[in-house]
C-alpha cells in the first residue's frame, strides 16, 4: 500500500501557475459544478476558492452519497436497527444522519447493534462470525462503492451465508447529470468525479455530453488535479468549444474498469431512484437482481419504504442542485449545524453545508 | 490459590483486596506515602500556587503499539498538570476493573503505570480499586488525578495568546489517534504507526529553563491540534494562522488519514504540546523542545494575528486560505 501523498499534485508552483492561467483566461462569469462530494471537500480544504478569479463560481452538486439518500431510506435504515437479533453494519457517515424521528447513532445509544465497518467484506465476516444474528449492510454510494458491495454479495452467496443481506440505496452519476442539465439552473461546465470515472470510464459520459454539449472534465482530487480540471473547463468555455475531456488520465481510462462493471451488473439492475431534494431520477438507482433476492434486505425484512416529507425549511435539495449555496438556506447556522444537523448536507463529512460550515467561515 | 482472573472479591475491601494492594500495587508504585495505607496521603508541598488536574482513561484496546492504558493514565495527567506551567509531583490512581479481567493484564497495566510514573518523576501516593460485575465496565477504566507546584513567575493560560506570538508544535500530529483506530477491530492495516504517549513535564521544565516568556502551553489530545488552537483563539480573542506545509505528520499516518477520510489536525495526540511564545524568543524555546527526547520533530507551525479574532485559519500548501474550525463530534470514516 502506497501511503505517501502524491506531492507533485500539491506542488505550490504548479498550483499557482494553474491558478494564474485560469485568472488570465477566464473572462465572462461562469458557473461550474463539481459533482463529487470529495471534490467539494478537497476544494475547500486546499483553499482553491480563494485563488480563483471572481468570474468563476463553483457550485457543489449531488455527489455526496449520504446527502442524496432519501429520507424514506434513512427511516428504513433506522427501522432495521430496531429489528431484534439484527446487526446493522454501515459506513461511518450514515451514523448521525437524522431520519424523521431518530438516527442510527441514537438507536445505537438505545441498545441497537450498529457497527461501523470500513469495507462491505467486514460485514460479510460479521455475518459468518454471528450465525445466530442477521447482518444487514446499508449500501449507500455511487459506482465507486457499488462494485465492492456487489462483490461482497457474491462472496456471501459463495459462502452460502443465509444471514447476510444488503439494503441497496446505490445511485449512479450519469442520470443525475441529465437531471441537472434539464433543471432550472444553467451550468457552464461540469467537473466530473474522479473515483466514479475510474469504474465507469470517460465514455460513460459520452451520451450525456452529445445531448447537452456542455463542457465536461473528469478531474482528480489533489489541488493541482482540480485546478487543471477547472483550467480545462475555462479553456472550453472561452473558446466556445465544449468537449468531454479527461484531466485524470493516470487512473481514468475511456472504458473504465470492465471487471468492476461486470460484477456490479451481475448483482444489480438499474431502477428509478429517489434522490433527496431532487425527486425521482429515471434509471439512476441500483437494485439487487431477483437472482440474488436472498441478499436483498428489502425482501428479507419486507421493508416498507413509505414516502415521508423532508424537514421543513431545509434547502438540501436546492443546495444539491446548485440552486442555492448553504448560507442562503434559512436554517444554515441558525438551527442547522454539525452538532444538530437538520439535513444530511450538514452531517456528512462530504456534504456541502458541512464543508461551508467548517472551511468557509462566515462567508 | 492465586486467581488468574479478577474476581468481585478483589474489590470487596477484604483479604483479597488487601492481597492485591500489597502484592501488586505497593511494589509497582513503591513509596512511603502510599505504603502508610491510610485513608489518604499526607504530603508536604512548598508554598505558593498549586495545579490540580484529573482525567479518566477508557481507551480500547488497552494495549497498543507505543503504550497502554497504564502509561496513558500516568502521562495524561502528568501532562495536564505540566500544561498549567506546574511541576507535577503527586498522583492518585483509581481503577474500575471488570470482573473476569485477566490478572496478567492487570499486572502488565500496573507495571507500565509504575514505569511511567518513575520516568516522569512523579509519585503515586493514593489509590482505589473497585471491581464491577462482568459487563458493567469494559475491561478496565482508570482515573488519575495529579497535583504540582507552580513557580512564582509562571503565568500560562489559553487566554494569554497575543498577536505576534509564534506557535510551536513539539512534533508530529495524529500518531496516537490513528494508532488506536488501526488497532480496532476490522481495520487490518499493516503499518508501523505507534502512539506518541509520553510525559512532557521534563520538556516543560526545559522550556521554562530558557527564561523565555511563555504565554500558552497546551497538549492537543482529544480533538487534536485543530481543536486546541480553536480553544486558544477563542480564550485569547485573537486569530491564529497556521501554514499547511509546516504541519508535521508522519507519511504513514498521513496515508491512513487520507484513506479513511480523517484530518490529522483533528486526531488525538498523547505526547505533544503547543507552545505560544513571543516571536523574538521562539528560536530559543524551539531549540529547548528539540533537545527533549520527545521533541525532535518540533517546529513552528504558525503565528497569532490581529485579524480573524477568535478564529483559526490556514494558509494552504498551494497558497490559498481557509478556516480551520473546531471538531464537532467524533470523526467518522467516510464512504468514498
Amino acid at each position: 500500500m502506497a501511503l505517501k501523498q502524491n506531492d507533485a499534485f500539491h506542488d505550490p508552483q504548479i498550483a499557482r501557475h494553474l491558478a494564474e492561467r485560469i485568472t488570465q483566461t477566464s473572462r465572462g462569469p461562469v458557473r461550474f459544478m463539481e459533482v463529487c462530494g470529495t471534490h467539494t471537500v478537497s476544494i475547500f480544504r486546499s483553499g482553491i476558492r480563494s485563488l480563483l478569479p471572481e468570474t468563476i463560481a463553483l457550485l457543489s452538486g449531488p455527489g455526496c452519497p449520504v446527502c442524496v439518500t432519501a429520507q424514506t431510506e434513512i427511516d428504513a435504515f433506522i427501522a432495521l436497527a430496531r429489528e431484534p437479533e439484527t446487526i446493522v453494519a454501515t459506513f461511518g457517515d450514515l451514523l448521525r444522519v437524522p431520519g424523521s424521528g431518530s438516527s442510527l447513532q441514537r438507536e445505537k445509544a438505545a441498545g441497537a447493534d450498529v457497527r461501523i465497518v470500513y469495507s462491505t467484506f467486514d460485514a460479510v465476516n460479521l455475518a459468518s462470525q454471528n450465525p445466530d444474528k442477521r447482518v444487514v449492510f446499508l449500501g449507500v454510494g455511487f459506482e465507486t462503492t457499488a462494485p465492492t458491495v456487489a462483490a461482497a454479495i457474491l462472496a456471501a452467496h459463495q459462502q452460502k451465508l443465509d444471514n447476510f443481506c444488503v439494503v441497496s440505496a446505490h445511485k449512479t452519476v450519469p442520470p443525475a447529470l441529465e437531471a441537472l442539465a434539464d433543471g432550472e439552473i444553467n451550468i457552464d461546465g461540469f467537473l466530473l468525479p474522479g473515483h466514479v470515472s475510474v469504474v465507469i470510464g470517460l465514455d460513460a459520459y459520452r451520451p450525456f455530453f452529445e445531448t447537452h454539449r456542455v463542457p465536461c472534465v473528469v478531474a482528480g482530487f489533489e489541488p493541482a488535479d482540480l485546478l487543471q480540471g477547472i483550467a480545462m473547463l475555462v479553456d472550453q468555455v472561452e473558446s466556445r468549444q465544449p468537449a468531454l475531456e479527461n484531466a485524470y488520465p493516470r487512473v481514468v481510462s475511456a472504458a473504465g474498469n470492465p471487471k468492476a462493471m461486470a460484477v456490479m451488473n451481475e448483482v444489480f439492475e438499474t431502477v428509478d431512484a429517489d434522490w433527496r431534494g431532487i425527486g425521482t431520477i429515471p434509471k439512476s438507482g441500483l437494485a439487487i437482481r431477483e437472482s440474488y433476492a436472498a441478499f436483498d434486505a428489502v425482501k428479507v425484512f419486507d421493508l416498507q419504504l413509505k414516502p415521508v416529507p423532508e424537514p421543513k425549511g431545509c434547502a438540501c435539495g436546492a443546495v444539491l442542485t446548485g440552486l442555492k449555496i448553504p448560507p442562503q438556506c434559512p436554517l444554515y447556522k441558525t438551527v442547522c449545524n454539525p452538532m444538530a444537523p437538520v439535513g444530511p448536507c450538514m452531517v456528512s463529512s462530504e456534504g456541502t453545508c458541512a464543508a461551508y460550515y467548517r472551511y468557509h467561515g462566515d462567508g | 490459590m492465586k486467581s488468574d482472573k479478577i474476581l468481585l472479591d478483589h474489590g470487596s475491601g477484604g483479604k483479597m483486596s488487601h492481597r492485591l494492594t500489597a502484592n501488586l500495587l505497593l511494589p509497582a508504585f513503591d513509596n512511603p506515602a502510599l505504603a502508610m495505607l491510610d485513608d489518604g496521603a499526607t504530603l508536604h508541598l512548598p508554598g505558593g500556587r498549586i495545579a490540580f488536574s484529573t482525567d479518566t482513561y477508557v481507551v480500547d484496546p488497552i494495549f497498543f503499539p507505543g503504550g497502554s492504558i497504564g502509561d496513558l493514565a500516568i502521562n495524561g495527567t502528568v501532562n495536564d498538570v505540566a500544561m498549567c506551567g506546574a511541576t507535577p509531583l503527586y498522583l492518585s490512581v483509581g481503577m474500575i476493573i471488570e470482573e473476569g479481567f485477566p490478572m496478567a493484564d492487570l499486572e502488565r497495566v500496573v507495571a507500565q503505570m509504575g514505569r511511567a510514573a518513575r520516568l516522569a518523576g512523579v509519585t503515586v501516593v493514593t489509590g482505589d480499586t473497585k471491581v464491577v460485575p462482568k459487563g458493567a465496565a469494559d475491561k478496565i477504566f482508570i482515573n488519575t488525578a495529579g497535583i504540582g507546584t507552580i513557580d512564582e513567575n509562571v503565568n500560562v493560560s489559553g487566554a494569554n495568546a497575543r498577536p505576534g506570538d509564534t506557535v510551536i508544535l513539539s512534533g508530529t500530529m495524529a500518531d496516537h489517534g490513528m494508532t488506536i483506530l488501526t488497532q480496532r477491530e476490522g481495520l487490518a492495516f499493516d503499518s508501523d504507526v505507534k502512539s506518541d504517549s509520553a510525559p512532557l513535564n521534563h520538556m516543560v521544565a526545559d522550556i521554562f529553563g530558557t527564561g523565555c516568556d511563555i504565554h500558552v502551553l497546551r497538549d492537543p489530545t482529544r480533538g487534536g491540534v485543530g481543536t486546541t488552537l480553536n480553544e486558544i483563539a477563542d480564550q485569547s480573542k485573537a486569530g491564529i494562522r497556521i501554514d499547511e506545509d509546516r504541519l508535521p505528520v508522519r507519511p504513514a499516518v498521513s496515508g491512513i488519514c487520507e484513506l479513511l477520510g480523517f484530518d490529522p489536525l483533528y486526531v488525538a495526540n498523547e505526547g505533544k504540546l503547543l507552545a505560544l511564545v513571543p516571536a523574538d524568543q521562539a528560536g530559543r524555546v524551539l531549540a529547548a523542545i528539540q533537545q527533549s527526547p520527545y521533541g525532535k520533530d518540533a517546529c513552528i507551525i504558525g503565528e497569532v494575528t490581529d485579524d480573524h479574532p477568535g478564529r483559526v485559519f490556514m494558509r494552504t500548501r498551494i497558497g490559498g486560505e481557509r478556516i480551520v474550525d473546531m471538531l464537532t463530534g467524533e470523526q467518522l470514516p467516510r464512504i468514498c
